[in-house]
């Protein structure tokens, strides 16, 4: 049996902050002022040239997916106009024939397919953060570097998850489980089963975090069993636990999430 | 001076001309590996036993070499003990006892070369006489001094201005250099080009799309056919007896969009068999007509001799991106068997010439088409074995949907002309496998599941063995015969390439790059 806890340093991506799309902003007399985005102009451009790598709804194909509010190569909305004008050379291509206009339109729509715009929500955030203490989220979720990692980071959710999506996934949370969010269940082969996230896996060996925080890495021929458990999650639901009006206070207060400056 | 004396012999061997007849009998020098695919008929087979499936657990990393660009695709050559590589727009010699360079070569991407629905990549070098070849991002054919990296002649093969570009290695056949080119999404014509590899001048170029007047043409409308596509972009295999190349060509263009190119589009998704002295067109066979997926049939073809109802046939195979296997007579491009390797559901089956019968509503669409395979199709350009002792071709295969769209795309030269594209099923709905497939018929014989669709191509040994990589960096082993798996390695780096088997000082070695490193193993 090779079964070992491991001490992993895991090598985060250090995502620079999201800014709105186009924040407001004085132009001075001397500038004119910029034309506004032209969304639908941008969505045709985007599914012509990026969508071969991105997919056409800016999922993810072979590029890396869009649809997520930091954006790894650009920290700012002229970084990534300066992104798509000059490509990530050697994987992506640059834009060279797009008018500085559609380079704005095109990053006004990449921001749009990641950015959740802030709701009017019923609620109270303040009473929505004692909700938030009260009820055990910290026991499973990081928020504002505070609580364990083994859930996901909740420090931006407001900013990646509309009041709809996370009011679903307090009440159902088996129906809205993260992309890349596996619970998995191994039996070594001498019969210790062990239930945890998957962190990494490849053909031949897969990690795994239990609830308490432990690493576990397994050869896969060491494993008698292995299920992936698709479709669970260890997150209770709150539908039945909290009132409708503490559910819409802590809605209230993890749509206000926005992330680290 | 024992050591001295070795090593002036060694290097005296290594710097040895490679003429045509010395690929032509790749066999007789097994330590060697003379062309893209070891030997002419595209087998991607080492003739090497010394690593076993009795010792093969006992592989190690004898030294790693770093490129200076990440994703390497390159299949390297290797010549009497001396490793010859490729990198967009670049190349080098390296010592095969140290990993360490004897020359290096380089050319800058000029700064308004733009890559076209590919990376910045290079699959690899040719050699014949004293020359290396290497086709460069930005049209050229070079011909290396195989001594010293400096350049004995260049030819402009492409206008990269148009879309056009080289990723492949080339081919070199008798006196000549046979190059192909990328761009299938730019809208550009495709085509094939040979060379005289002592000059640099043009011998023949055939054009994969029919011109007015040509036959073939009249599977295009209007003037469609200028930005039809059909690029070439993947190195094919040569029967030195018949005389032929074999080459792939790509998708038509737009990719997605039919309704602006109605007919089967010749000769796009077809081998094409060619005359290797003048490049006419001997026969062709079009295995996706009209495409409207991205399916190129740009592949290796395998060239092999086996009997077929009572009588020997000369055969040639291809796995193709459309999830097909086929099995072809390579004189005259008959069709003779086929029949899907991976989950298709665009087709219902092949006709007795092999033509699909396809499935109703299998077109992309506004609102999008759910397909399998997806656009990289059930395998893509990396190379497939031929093993001769078991029979078998082995073949990295993706087992992935996606829901496949239709837009209108104008034609700007130069740029992006897709007509459409595709969203791909999630990571959990995918998965990828080597799979074993009777030669002759395509009858599976066994499957190694992969975590996910690989990018790797397949190297099998006379030691049983087959080996390839995956997404996730696992360089591995498996029997030939069964496809248990024997032995594995963590690279630490997507592997996208063609791995290589050849000896040096007289022991096997096994090489493929993971990432931006090159790998070497031996026991």
């Amino acid at each position: 049996m090779r079964v070992f806890s491991l001490t992993i340093l895991l090598l985060v991506l250090c995502f620079a902050p999201a800014h709105s799309a186009f924040p407001a902003q004085s132009p001075s007399p001397q500038t004119p002022a910029p034309s506004p985005p032209d969304l639908a102009a941008a969505k045709i451009i985007f599914e012509g040239h990026c969508a071969l790598c991105h997919g056409m709804d800016g999922g993810g194909d072979r590029g890396p997916s869009l649809r997520r509010p930091k954006l790894a190569h650009a920290s700012d909305d002229e970084a990534l106009k300066s992104v798509i004008e000059q490509g990530i050379p050697p994987q992506m291509p640059d834009a060279w024939y797009l008018s500085k206009e559609e380079i704005a339109s095109v990053a006004a729509y990449v921001r749009s397919l990641g950015n959740v715009p802030p709701e009017t929500l019923p609620g109270d955030p303040v009473r929505g953060k004692a909700v938030y203490a009260r009820s055990g989220c910290s026991a499973c979720h990081i928020l504002a570097g505070e609580g364990a990692g083994f859930g996901p980071d909740l420090t931006d959710v407001g900013a990646r998850r509309g009041s709809a999506r996370l009011r679903e996934t307090l009440q159902n949370p088996a129906k809205t489980i993260p992309e890349n969010f596996l619970l998995v269940e191994a039996v070594t082969n001498f019969g210790q089963a062990l239930r945890g996230i998957r962190l990494n896996e490849d053909t031949f060996s897969i990690q795994l975090k239990d609830q308490q925080g432990r690493f576990h890495s397994f050869r896969k021929t060491d494993l008698r069993d292995l299920k992936k458990l698709r479709g669970e999650t260890p997150m209770p639901s709150y539908a039945s636990a909290l009132s409708s009006a503490e559910l819409e206070d802590l809605i209230n207060f993890l749509a206000a999430q926005r992330g680290n400056p | 001076m024992k050591l001295l004396t070795l090593f002036l012999l060694t290097a005296s061997a290594a710097f040895a001309q490679v003429p045509f007849e010395r690929i032509v009998n790749a066999d007789k020098e097994p330590g060697n590996w003379l062309t893209y695919s070891r030997d002419f008929q595209g087998h991607r087979f080492s003739p090497l036993a010394e690593i076993t499936t009795q010792n093969v657990s006992q592989l190690k990393v004898k030294w790693a070499f770093q490129f200076p660009d990440e994703r390497t695709e390159v299949s390297p050559i290797v010549i009497d003990g001396i490793l010859y590589v490729t990198g967009p727009n670049s190349a080098a010699a390296i010592d095969g006892r140290s990993g360490r360079s004897l020359w290096t070569w380089k050319r800058p991407i000029p700064s308004d070369y733009h890559s076209i629905g590919f990376g910045h990549t290079n699959r690899g070098p040719a050699v014949l006489d004293d020359k290396l070849f290497v086709a460069t991002l930005d049209g050229y054919l070079f011909a290396l001094d195989l001594k010293s990296g400096i350049e004995r002649w260049s030819a402009k093969v492409l206008d990269y201005k148009l879309g056009y570009s080289m990723t492949m290695a080339p081919l070199a056949i008798d006196g000549k250099v046979v190059v192909g080119v990328s761009g299938g999404e730019a809208g550009i014509r495709g085509f094939i080009d040979a060379y005289d590899a002592k000059t640099g001048q043009q011998a023949w170029r055939f054009w994969t799309i029919p011109g007015p007047g040509e036959p073939g043409h009249e599977t295009w409308s209007g003037d469609d056919w200028k930005t039809g596509g059909g690029a070439t972009w993947v190195t094919g295999a040569y029967d030195p007896e018949l005389k032929l190349v074999y080459w792939g060509v790509g998708n038509p263009g737009p990719d997605w969009n039919g309704d602006v190119r109605p007919g089967d589009n010749l000769y796009t998704c077809s081998l094409v068999a060619l005359d290797a002295a003048t490049g006419k067109l001997r026969w062709y066979f079009q295995f996706s007509p009209h495409d409207t997926h991205d399916w190129d049939a740009t592949h290796v073809p395998m060239l092999f001799d086996t009997p077929v109802t009572g009588a020997m046939r000369k055969l040639v195979a291809i796995a193709n991106r459309n999830a097909f296997y086929y099995v072809l007579d390579r004189a005259t491009g008959e069709f003779l068997a086929g029949k899907p390797y991976a989950k298709q559901t665009w087709a219902t089956g092949l006709d007795s010439k092999g033509r699909p019968i396809r499935a109703p509503n299998s077109d992309p669409s506004k609102e999008g088409t759910l397909i399998w395979p997806n656009l990289n199709g059930a395998t893509v350009w990396f190379s497939p074995s031929y093993d001769p002792q078991t029979g078998f071709v082995y073949v990295a295969t993706r087992e992935i949907g996606a829901r496949y769209f239709k837009r209108d795309t104008p034609y700007k030269a130069g740029t992006f002309f897709p007509g459409g594209g595709e969203d791909e099923l999630s990571p959990d709905d995918a998965w990828g496998a080597i799979k074993a497939l009777q030669a002759e018929t395509g009858e599976l014989r066994w499957e190694f599941k992969l975590l996910s669709p690989p990018w790797a191509g397949v190297l099998s040994t006379a030691g049983g063995l087959v080996f390839s990589g995956s997404d996730e960096g696992n360089f591995y082993a498996l029997d030939a015969k069964t496809g248990k798996p024997l032995w594995d390695f963590q690279t630490g780096g997507a592997i996208g390439d063609n791995p290589v088997s050849f000896t040096i000082d007289g022991h096997q070695c096994i090489a493929v790059a993971a990432d931006r490193v090159l790998y070497v193993f031996g026991l």
